[in-house]
């Protein structure tokens, strides 16, 4: 019956021996190309073209105030949410888009890779009053050059079920003390990113000061390994690791996970779906006694920016008082502006939040792209892709 | 006037219509251009970059990759005992998988085959098809409620004094299993199709027994379609990540990718070559075990 015998392994073979082949000239002789177009900041804000392509976090560009701003500028939004930084950096080097809500583990990076330009800070009038402490951070300005406009700042926060963690946890022991860990065996929710190796550090930066970590973005290869023994021995105790914030959702409501390190977005949604969820009380604003690695978000506008008119419109827009109070309480957050304290529906809102109060925010440690060169002149720091394949080999 | 364009149209018709009269390379030149087009350079193309990618560098600020030669992606690849585990791991699961999928599979595609009424058929095989219309996702979100420690398996399953697996491997065996099922059931189905009837009445005619007759014609004459069948379920599992992402912590090859593609894309292609490698060993096993002696 049949004439040939069909052989698509062999096929397979040599297909894969010639690309090889040339694979292997090629990768020799390529040359590494440096792209140096530098930004230009924009001189004058004019007339907005008529639609705006926006990165975002979860509940950063809600219809309630981008359905008033397109009546107003005539840029139609379109927002593509992402899930982590990564994500977002991925979706910028698309250059399809003009601008994105990029936290500090994001923000060196895109301007490394020339994937943002300098933000012009005199076209966004209400940059003046935003708070004093989020101006000219190493996170959104770069030799000396702003490349953003700061959105918001918060904490991440230790949440637990009521009915099943008592009494209250006041400190992050409970998921990185073996002696207390062990009591949640199976039921430890974790944050499944490399980033989380700094939630390790900040644990270990207060209860073991002679390592001596300063910044637990910033640590050298002692500090770093206590940091990811910690890890590993937690991960015996930990139920589930989440990604993705429906993923951690479903596993509380589900009564799967009992305690673990979330944000604001996760423990308001189980809040309505009516899971007795817990975190350290807005009085402490959400901190355990250690502090807490958290987020300041910074509005970037692409170097490729297609709208960069409608771009700079929405960077002053999220700032304007009465709509940066609105996101602030919308997704449970300080805000950046100054003024939007006296707009909030919830008078205390800032107050709880602790936004105007920048001792508070000296305990909070804002996501940072971790870097070799971390300010000792010494190269000796663990870089991104350390952490990255440390946190591979962490989880096994 | 109008005439006349409808000849000289027609005319363009012919002379085209003569042009590849009696040349058979030109027609299945044009025949095939478009689709080896794609094949070359989109398909094959989009490989090589990949393995091209895989002896670079990058820069580990900017993420940019740095295209000097160099091995060491492989080399970490093979020193760090952590991607070894993860690969064994993945493989594993692959196989298992597979194994459990052609026992389910191979009964119930033997009684659409073989036993089951014209109806039954029908039945059985949108049966089968309709898990296929619905999202990938929300299937698998769908196993991660039905998993939950206060799930449907742990209320099932409590009065008899057991529980739900939980999250884990057990449930990512469970998962992809559930998940890949209907691509064994119908090559299998499609190859037992093929065996005459007749062969199985002459076993009985000549005395074989029902056990002998299965054992010495139904499943060597089968045996290349629960290969095939077996292709898809292993290369599916072998390239998944989603699965092991939500329903346990277990890392698979897919993961380690996707963590790396934002900011190490290198390393990254250097991972997607290990499940090319295992595929074409696989292929070759496969096609020693007949799969493709149908094609």
């Amino acid at each position: 019956m049949r004439t040939q015998r069909a052989n698509p392994a062999r096929t397979a073979w040599l297909i894969v021996g010639g690309l090889l082949a040339a694979m292997l000239l090629f990768a020799g002789c390529g040359s590494s190309s440096s792209d140096s177009t530098s930004g230009n900041e924009l001189k004058k804000v004019g007339k907005g073209e008529g639609s705006l392509d926006l990165i975002s976090w979860a509940g950063y560009v809600e219809p309630e105030w981008t359905k008033p701003f397109e009546q107003k500028t005539g840029c139609k939004v379109s927002d593509k949410e992402a899930g982590t930084s990564d994500e977002m950096v991925e979706l910028m080097k698309s250059g399809q888009y003009d601008g994105v809500s990029a936290s500090g583990n994001a923000t060196a990076r895109l301007v490394a890779a020339n994937l943002v330009d300098p933000v012009n800070v005199s076209l966004v009038p209400n940059y003046k009053t935003v708070f004093a402490d989020l101006k000219n951070q190493p996170y959104n300005t770069f030799d000396g050059v702003n490349y953003g406009i700061p959105h918001g700042r918060g904490a991440n926060l230790l949440m637990w079920n009521g009915n099943d963690v008592k009494p209250a946890p006041d400190s992050w022991n409970i998921m990185f003390d073996p002696k207390i860990a062990a009591k949640y065996k199976g039921k430890i929710s974790a944050y499944d990113e490399s980033s989380y190796i700094a939630d390790a550090a900040l644990y270990l930066k207060f209860h073991q000061p002679d390592l001596g970590i300063e910044n637990p973005y910033e640590l050298n290869e002692e500090q770093f390994n206590a940091a990811i023994e910690l890890l590993k021995e937690q991960r015996q105790f930990v139920g589930e690791y989440w990604s993705e914030a429906a993923k951690q959702i479903s596993a509380f409501a589900g009564g799967d996970v009992t305690v673990g390190t979330t944000w604001q977005y996760q423990y308001f949604a189980l809040k309505e779906e009516g899971v007795p969820v817990k975190a350290s009380p807005a009085s402490q604003g959400f901190l355990p006694k250690e502090g807490a690695t958290g987020w300041s978000d910074t509005w970037m506008i692409s170097s490729e920016a297609k709208h960069p008119n409608c771009m700079y419109m929405w960077m002053n827009w999220i700032i304007e008082p009465k709509v940066n109070a609105q996101v602030a309480e919308y997704f449970g957050e300080a805000p950046a502006q100054e003024l939007a304290c006296e707009h909030t529906a919830n008078p205390n809102f800032c107050s709880e939040y602790h936004a105007e109060e920048p001792a508070f925010w000296k305990r909070v440690y804002y996501w940072e792209t971790p870097v070799a060169d971390c300010g000792n002149g010494e190269e000796d720091c663990k870089d991104y892709n350390d952490w990255v394949k440390a946190w591979t080999s962490i989880k096994g | 006037m109008s005439s006349e364009a409808v000849v000289g149209r027609r005319s363009a018709g012919h002379r085209l219509a003569d042009l590849f009269h009696g040349r058979r390379r030109l027609q299945v030149g044009a025949l095939l251009a478009g689709p080896v087009g794609w094949l070359v350079i989109g398909y094959l193309g989009s490989l090589a970059l990949l393995l091209v990618a895989a002896f670079w560098s990058v820069d580990p600020l900017s993420g940019a990759t740095v295209k000097n030669f160099t091995l060491e992606n492989f080399e970490s690849l093979v020193n760090e005992p952590v991607y070894r585990t993860i690969v064994w791991r993945t493989i594993r699961t692959a196989l298992l998988v597979t194994l459990t999928d052609a026992v389910i599979a191979f009964p119930i595609a033997f009684y659409m085959a073989k036993l089951a009424s014209r109806r039954g058929k029908a039945l059985l095989v949108v049966g089968i098809l309709l898990p296929l219309w619905s999202s990938y996702l929300v299937k698998v979100y769908a196993w991660r409620t039905l998993l939950s420690a206060n799930g449907a398996i742990h209320w099932a399953l409590s009065p008899i004094g057991l529980d739900t697996p939980g999250y884990g491997t057990t449930a990512v065996w469970l998962v992809f299993s559930y998940l890949w099922l209907p691509y064994m059931i119908l090559p299998i189905y499609a190859g037992l199709e093929r065996i005459p009837d007749s062969l199985i009445s002459a076993s009985e005619d000549l005395g074989a027994s029902p056990f002998t007759t299965f054992r010495r014609v139904i499943l060597p004459l089968s045996f290349p379609a629960v290969v095939a069948g077996s292709i898809f379920t292993f290369s599916l599992t072998l390239g998944d990540y989603i699965t092991p992402r939500l329903v346990s912590n277990d890392q698979f090859i897919g993961n380690v990718i996707f963590s790396n593609i934002a900011n190490n894309q290198p390393f990254a292609a250097a991972l997607a070559l290990v499940p090319i490698v295992v595929m074409i060993a696989y292929l070759m096993v496969a096609r020693k075990l007949g799969a493709f002696e149908h094609v």
